[in-house]
């Protein structure tokens, strides 16, 4: 699957009460994914799920569903911060940027919370 | 512009002060209309009027830390022999780097640049995972540009690529390109036509006329195609199938871009962070480039911290180059790839690291991060980070915008001048950089530092 790590409003307003606090490391550790492929793949609300490539892996928890139309198949969105971070690649192929977004990892469900 | 109301004339009512036009400096917007109220007694920020969701969160969560100014190995200490130690490890470094400063004002970033240019180090900002491959992409194909006041009298055509400004800049929508009233645009969002291209739906979608959905990795061949169209080139009959974007769409698109009156491309991380990098962002600006054929077209990245857009010109007027600047030979050089902070982790090369208003702990890839740890680590940030919490060297400093003044550059480059809402017992970063600086080049006169 596809993990596209980006900004979310409560990323933002989380950082802001400090990256060291509760709120920001679990909307950092929540992944969104579209309805279909949460039943595809046997998840609900609140599964934990363990996300790997061949960087790292992390343990994250699955949030609600997003509408089909909203997300594609096969893909996950998750904010910025320490989880995507541990799968992130460090070749920045010459750039100074390394591939921070569409990595591509492997999802196992670990069951509910 | 301040106004203080104090007890001995209003006992019931708390020590209060309304600053004007104060500045956030969350995001690249940089909204200069803000209206603060700061309870002095508390010694934070009540209210934070014209903000934006993030905007109230960077007031309002901004107080006084309860934390020592300076730190060494986890250990409270006088700010001085913090600022000394941290200048022992920069002198005796062999590679030391120096990288963050998108939250700091221009005149920390300056000294900063000082520093590096005196202990030959590396300087690099967070534009290096940000827009850097822009940066690559400005010096390789030019910039059609304008500033945002522009777009807001005289866009009709405003079009975001690879960018969330809903939830990553709020007010972008509001203060500059879709919602306000400008010379040329009296009825607002009447007069303009928004288009969204993304991968997914964003909550920026509602904003927009219409929502281009490319497939992921596929930006590259869609702005080719789009070029080609511009120039009355045919295209590959299969570019649905390789973009996901109909001809039909793209004709209809590309009409509507060379037929508006002044055209705008936003572009952010979406063309960035993904594969292509800087031939994506270099690939959009031809794009506007070629539209100038046709009608007035302009391209702006949509920059993320407070003053990550002066740590750019700052860095760019002080040594030549924005970002990746090594000062090891004596002269600055740029070599995004070899001097960009990421490769200069997972590489190993880093020796010292000053990491100023930044945190790579956090937000750098594992290899990277592995490394930073074993390496002494001097951090200024205005609260505890995971960059912090393991640094040799760890200084407290004010908020600039809030506890301090200073300039920042907006997003257009437009410099804008900071009102500090109330004092803050922690040094402000320009005030320990040059202590750092200070301290350095006592050490250098006393015995200069071994070429490597």
């Amino acid at each position: 699957m596809i993990l596209i790590p980006g900004r979310s409003s409560k990323q933002g307003t989380s950082l802001n009460a400090g990256k060291l606090k509760e709120e920001y490391q679990t909307v950092t550790s929540t992944i969104e994914m579209n309805e279909s492929t949460m039943r595809k793949l046997g998840l609900s609300a609140g599964d934990r799920v363990r996300l790997s490539c061949a960087t790292g892996k992390v343990e994250v928890e699955c949030g609600k569903p997003r509408k089909d139309e909203d997300l594609p198949d096969g893909m996950i969105f998750i904010p910025y911060g320490p989880s995507s971070s541990e799968l992130m690649e460090s070749d920045t192929a010459g750039s100074g940027m390394p591939m921070s977004k569409q990595m591509v990892v492997d999802v196992e469900c670990l069951g509910a919370n | 512009m301040s106004e203080t109301k104090t007890p001995e004339a209003e006992k019931d009512e708390p020590n209060i002060r309304i600053v004007e036009d104060a500045t956030c400096t969350f995001c690249g917007c940089v909204c200069d209309d803000m209206e603060l109220t700061v309870d002095l007694d508390a010694n934070r920020i009540t209210k934070a009027k014209n903000a934006c969701v993030l905007g109230r969160a960077w007031f309002l969560q901004h107080g006084i830390e309860d934390h020592p100014q300076a730190m060494i190995e986890g250990r409270e200490v006088p700010l001085e022999e913090a600022m000394d130690e941290a200048a022992r490890i920069l002198h005796e470094a062999k590679f030391p780097i120096t990288y963050g400063l998108s939250d700091s004002p221009c005149e920390a970033q300056r000294v900063a640049v000082a520093i590096n240019d005196l202990v030959r180090g590396n300087i690099d900002t967070t534009t290096s995972v940000c827009h850097g491959p822009s940066g690559i992409a400005f010096q390789g194909v030019g910039e059609s540009t304008s500033t945002l006041g522009e777009v807001k009298n005289r866009a009709d055509l405003v079009i975001y690529w690879g960018g969330n400004p809903a939830e990553s800049h709020p007010r972008h929508f509001t203060r500059y390109t879709v919602t306000p009233k400008g010379r040329y645009i009296p009825n607002g969002k009447k007069d303009r036509y928004v288009v969204l291209i993304d991968v997914r739906k964003t909550p920026s979608a509602p904003v927009a006329d219409q929502l281009i959905r490319v497939k992921p990795g596929r930006d590259f061949e869609l702005l080719w195609a789009l070029r080609a169209l511009v120039r009355g080139r045919d295209i590959d009959p299969d570019i649905e199938e390789i973009t996901g974007v109909s001809r039909e769409v793209l004709d209809e698109l590309v009409e509507r871009m060379k037929n508006c009156n002044f055209g705008v491309l936003f572009f952010g991380m979406g063309l960035t962070m993904t594969r292509g990098r800087h031939f994506n962002s270099g690939a959009l600006l031809a794009l506007a480039t070629d539209l100038n054929k046709h009608t007035h077209f302009v391209a702006k990245p949509v920059r993320g911290h407070g003053n990550v857009t002066g740590a750019d010109n700052v860095v760019s007027w002080q040594t030549g180059y924005p970002f990746g600047v090594n000062f090891h030979r004596g002269y600055p050089r740029f070599n995004p790839g070899e001097y960009t902070t990421v490769d200069l982790l997972a590489r190993g090369d880093a020796d010292a690291a000053l990491m100023i208003a930044t945190d790579p702990a956090s937000n750098f890839p594992k290899h990277a991060i592995e490394h930073l740890k074993k390496i002494p680590v001097i951090s200024l940030d205005a609260k505890p980070t995971y960059t912090s919490r393991q640094a040799r060297v760890a200084f407290m400093v004010a908020t600039y915008g809030i506890n301090t003044g200073g300039t920042v550059y907006r997003m257009d480059d437009v410099p804008i001048t900071l009102r500090p809402a109330f004092d803050s017992p922690f040094p402000t970063d320009e005030e320990v950089l040059t202590g750092i600086h200070t301290r350095l080049k006592k050490l250098r006169a006393n015995g200069r530092k071994k070429a490597a």
